[in-house]
């Protein structure tokens, strides 16, 4: 006889009633907390909406509602909190653009003199506010080890301020300060900056990656890391419609070829080792992932890019080959 | 004055911002026709009862079922599965067995004792059902639960038809066809047998009949002329059949020859085999794929031994021999001859060249039609004669069980609209749920549980059934395997990954609704759901 398993919804469906509620995602609950509710103002379709929903929710799960979140300048404090509304469900404090990860430590080391053990930190914060701005004070909590969980929701540009390029900005992606003019249109193909890779050098307690394409993921991780103490961080990659030119319907499309393609890989590590990674389900050549977003039509348009593509596609290439997402576990 | 420095406003929730005024298109949910239940001729609801049994509810799924087929355990044998075909799991990996479960459900009912509901109300209507086949049983189910009296008339000495005289036993246990024909007398319906109606209106009056269905089926065994000797054995291929069911079996003898290409043909060759013969041949004028037979049945066939002579007719006919020609297809894909002969040896000659209809009980209804050997009738199966109606093999058609069935559902329809003095008018049909429709990231892959077949060799010297069913575990895991095209199956999908929180989930069996106060029209929903369930429509202006 054969093992019954839940082959009509698998395990990629946000939730399956053949399942008993306590295996579904905080996401199928009908009393999720909704930690991120109606009528922000984010864009139609916006990813990072979506994955802050989930990261927040997840973490609430996890810690029993016990949660503080600090929120760095860009789109997600903006869209969420225009004075005097607020779509946050959570105690919330947004300070600056690049003092998320600092305001944290202040909030856990109160936590920790008031003697609220069971209380849960989080800082969050675009690429900008984390890779760029907020630099500083992300390694230095790294280094202290600080008692915060760090989500950086990665759209790969500062969209909130119209679109300029961050130092997680793709090779070749068109932004409005790296036009797609020119011999090299689009950003540069420079050395990268690789912060999760950054956070690992740190030996902080736990570094993950995440996708909002990859729910079930993305809620262990978070839920995982929220009850760990010490330095965390989760680097969640996030689709911006408006930014990618890519369409509203297609943003968890875009992040699953984006997991798919290997550009961004799934993975997590323990004190600055790897110890997990989410193998590639369908591999997709970048270019399945490259065309859906105006921002890298100048690789198909009005001739195929193909040295440029190829490029992008060794980038690929090299993460899978270095984190073997391919084949069974 | 009370608020702290330089705050002016309280603090307000963002649910006072309706974001709902962007949307310039909307998500609805829509139920698609899932292509299994447009394919079958029966008209069920699969994807309904596959619904019921991912759950382990078979007496749910059964009951969802014999809504519209009264035959699951006989169907999930003799149904050629047009479903199965036109399944979308075939796009990801293989078609769902479709007609595995279907068996598992029935045979599982008759295990079980399920009986039919009886009909709410009584209507004090009568109606007369001539032929106690597929399609004539179907119809009497139909109506007896809508309400009307139904009594079935036919000159066979047991129920059946076809199901019964016409496919061999180890393709359909009499057992099974048995309990399957006793849960309609359960219900109330009337069986009449050995009674060969010859006036249809006659007999109408006989019974107080307010209307007749009529469903006599095809059993005249077409024959083709053969220059025969007049020691030469030849039969028809129904009339072998048939004789199966009677105390003298057809002698055979060793050496068989079966002209024809159609699933009959590899009936009776199958079962000359079973009987004894050493050689069978089958004889057709045409190539494998030209050939009306099903697949999986001339593959059978040919596992059991018997052998296919293709593109050859037959020339004539002696005792222990006969002769075939050779042919060749033409540009047109016509056969035709080429002088080549060749002598087999063969100790008798089926012929399976297909089916007439008997219309004796026909003659002198004034209005009624026939045409190209069968009854003509309108849309609403009606035949010129006011409150005669006919299905099945009599009227132009496929002649399959599954097709009569289908025909009997949809007779009774109309017979049921007729005896209220209206009409029928099915509802138009759901847009189809194409597989272009469909987000199958979120289906994994699974293998189709193959049916054991019974062992070649025991296989060929009984009459036991070839095909075995699937046990409960196997049957849940097939049912799982539905990809529910086109319906909700509650994946929360839609509720999850909506960024603005604008699904309300209603709880189980409830599905879900769209709050259009803060959907932004993004559309996500709709991309991400797996099964097609979602469209988006441009807003109202």
């Amino acid at each position: 006889m054969h093992e019954v398993k839940f082959y009509q919804t698998g395990t990629f469906t946000v939730g399956n009633r053949l399942l008993p509620p306590e295996l579904r995602t905080v996401q199928s609950e009908t009393g999720r907390s909704n930690s991120l509710n109606s009528g922000h103002r984010a864009c139609q379709g916006c990813g990072e909406a979506l994955g802050a929903r989930y990261a927040i929710d997840a973490a609430m799960r996890a810690s029993g509602r016990r949660i503080i979140a600090v929120n760095a300048t860009g789109c997600l404090e903006v869209f969420s909190t225009p004075y005097p509304e607020t779509s946050w469900q959570v105690p919330w404090i947004h300070s600056l653009f690049g003092n998320a990860a600092a305001v944290a430590s202040g909030v856990a080391a109160a936590q920790r003199a008031l003697g609220a053990t069971d209380v849960r930190v989080v800082a969050q914060g675009g690429d900008g506010g984390t890779t760029d701005i907020g630099f500083g004070c992300l390694s230095g909590m790294f280094e202290r080890n600080d008692d915060v969980l760090y989500l950086c929701y990665d759209n790969e540009a500062y969209m909130n301020t119209g679109v300029q390029r961050s130092s997680a900005t793709p090779p070749a992606a068109r932004t409005a300060t790296t036009p797609a003019v020119g011999r090299a249109p689009g950003n540069v193909f420079g050395t990268g900056k690789n912060v999760p890779a950054i956070a690992m050098a740190h030996r902080i307690p736990y570094v993950a990656t995440a996708s909002v394409a990859n729910l079930h993921d993305l809620e262990r991780k978070v839920a995982y890391a929220t009850m760990l103490h010490g330095a965390r961080y989760i680097h969640v990659h996030v689709p911006c419609p408006l930014g990618w030119g890519s369409a509203p319907a297609d943003t968890v499309k875009v992040a699953r070829l984006a997991v798919e393609c290997g550009l961004f890989p799934l993975y997590e590590a323990h004190d600055g080792q790897v110890t997990g990674r989410t193998l590639i389900r369908r591999r997709a050549p970048v270019s399945d992932y490259l065309k859906l977003q105006k921002r890298f039509a100048h690789l198909f348009a009005p001739v195929r890019d193909d040295e440029r593509l190829a490029a992008i596609q060794a980038i690929a290439d090299r993460n899978v080959t270095e984190l073997a997402l391919e084949g069974h576990d | 004055m009370d608020k702290p420095f330089a705050i002016t406003l309280d603090v307000g929730s963002s649910l006072a911002n309706k974001t709902g005024s962007w949307r310039t298109s909307r998500p609805v949910y829509v139920d698609r026709l899932p292509p299994c239940n447009h394919a079958c001729p029966a008209g069920e609801n699969i994807q309904g009862w596959l619904y019921h049994a991912e759950a382990g509810d078979y007496a749910a799924a059964w009951r969802q079922l014999v809504l519209d087929n009264p035959f699951p355990a006989i169907m999930g044998r003799v149904c050629y599965h047009p479903c199965e075909g036109a399944c979308n799991r075939g796009t990801v990996d293989e078609a769902v067995g479709i007609n595995a479960v279907e068996r598992f459900l029935g045979d599982l009912a008759i295990r079980e004792g399920w009986t039919f509901e009886p009909p709410r109300s009584e209507s004090g209507k009568r109606v007369l059902v001539v032929g106690a086949g597929p399609s004539g049983l179907s119809a009497a189910y139909h109506l007896r639960r809508m309400g009307h009296a139904v009594t079935v008339v036919d000159a066979g000495p047991r129920a059946g038809g076809m199901m019964r005289f016409g496919i061999p036993q180890y393709r359909l246990p009499r057992d099974v066809l048995d309990a399957e024909i006793a849960r309609l007398t359960a219900l109330g319906i009337a069986i009449v047998l050995d009674h060969k109606v010859t006036d249809i209106r006659a007999t109408m009056n006989e019974v107080r009949a307010d209307a007749a269905f009529l469903a006599v089926g095809a059993h005249i065994g077409r024959r083709a002329f053969i220059p025969a000797g007049s020691a030469a054995k030849m039969l028809d291929a129904v009339s072998v059949l048939r004789s199966m069911e009677s105390a003298d079996k057809p002698m055979l003898g060793r050496r068989v020859v079966v002209y024809g290409g159609g699933n009959t043909a590899l009936d009776v060759a199958r079962t000359a085999k079973r009987l004894g013969a050493t050689d069978t041949i089958i004889v057709y004028r045409r190539t494998r794929d030209r050939m009306p037979a099903h697949d999986f049945e001339v593959e059978e066939a040919l596992q059991e031994g018997v052998l296919i002579k293709w593109l050859s007719t037959i020339r004539n006919v002696d005792a222990g021999s006969l002769t075939v020609e050779k042919m060749t297809l033409d540009e047109q894909g016509f056969p035709q001859p080429t002088g080549e002969l060749e002598t087999l040896a063969a100790d008798s000659l089926v012929l399976a060249l297909g089916q007439d209809v008997d219309l004796g009980l026909l003659d002198g209804v004034p209005g009624l039609a026939i045409e190209d050997g069968v009854v003509k009738v309108d849309a609403n199966m009606m035949t010129g004669s006011e409150g005669i109606f006919a299905g099945g093999d009599m009227v132009k058609s496929e002649r399959t069980v599954t097709v009569g069935v289908g025909h009997g559902k949809q007779a009774a329809r109309h017979i049921d609209a007729w005896l209220r003095g209206a009409a029928h008018v099915p509802p138009p049909p759901h847009e189809l749920a194409s597989p272009e429709k469909l987000n199958s990231w979120y289906y994994s892959d699974a293998p189709r549980t193959v049916r054991p077949t019974l062992d070649l060799a025991r296989r060929a010297s009984t009459f036991e059934e070839v095909v075995h069913g699937l046990d409960e575990g196997n049957a849940l895991f097939e049912a799982r395997r539905c990809l529910s095209c086109g319906n909700c199956f509650e994946c929360d999908n839609c509720y999850g990954v909506c960024p603005d929180n604008a699904v309300v989930k209603l709880g189980p069996g409830r599905r879900y609704a769209f709050n259009y106060d803060y959907c932004k029209g993004c559309g996500i929903c709709a991309s991400e759901c797996p099964c097609g369930a979602i469209r988006m429509e441009p807003e109202p202006t």
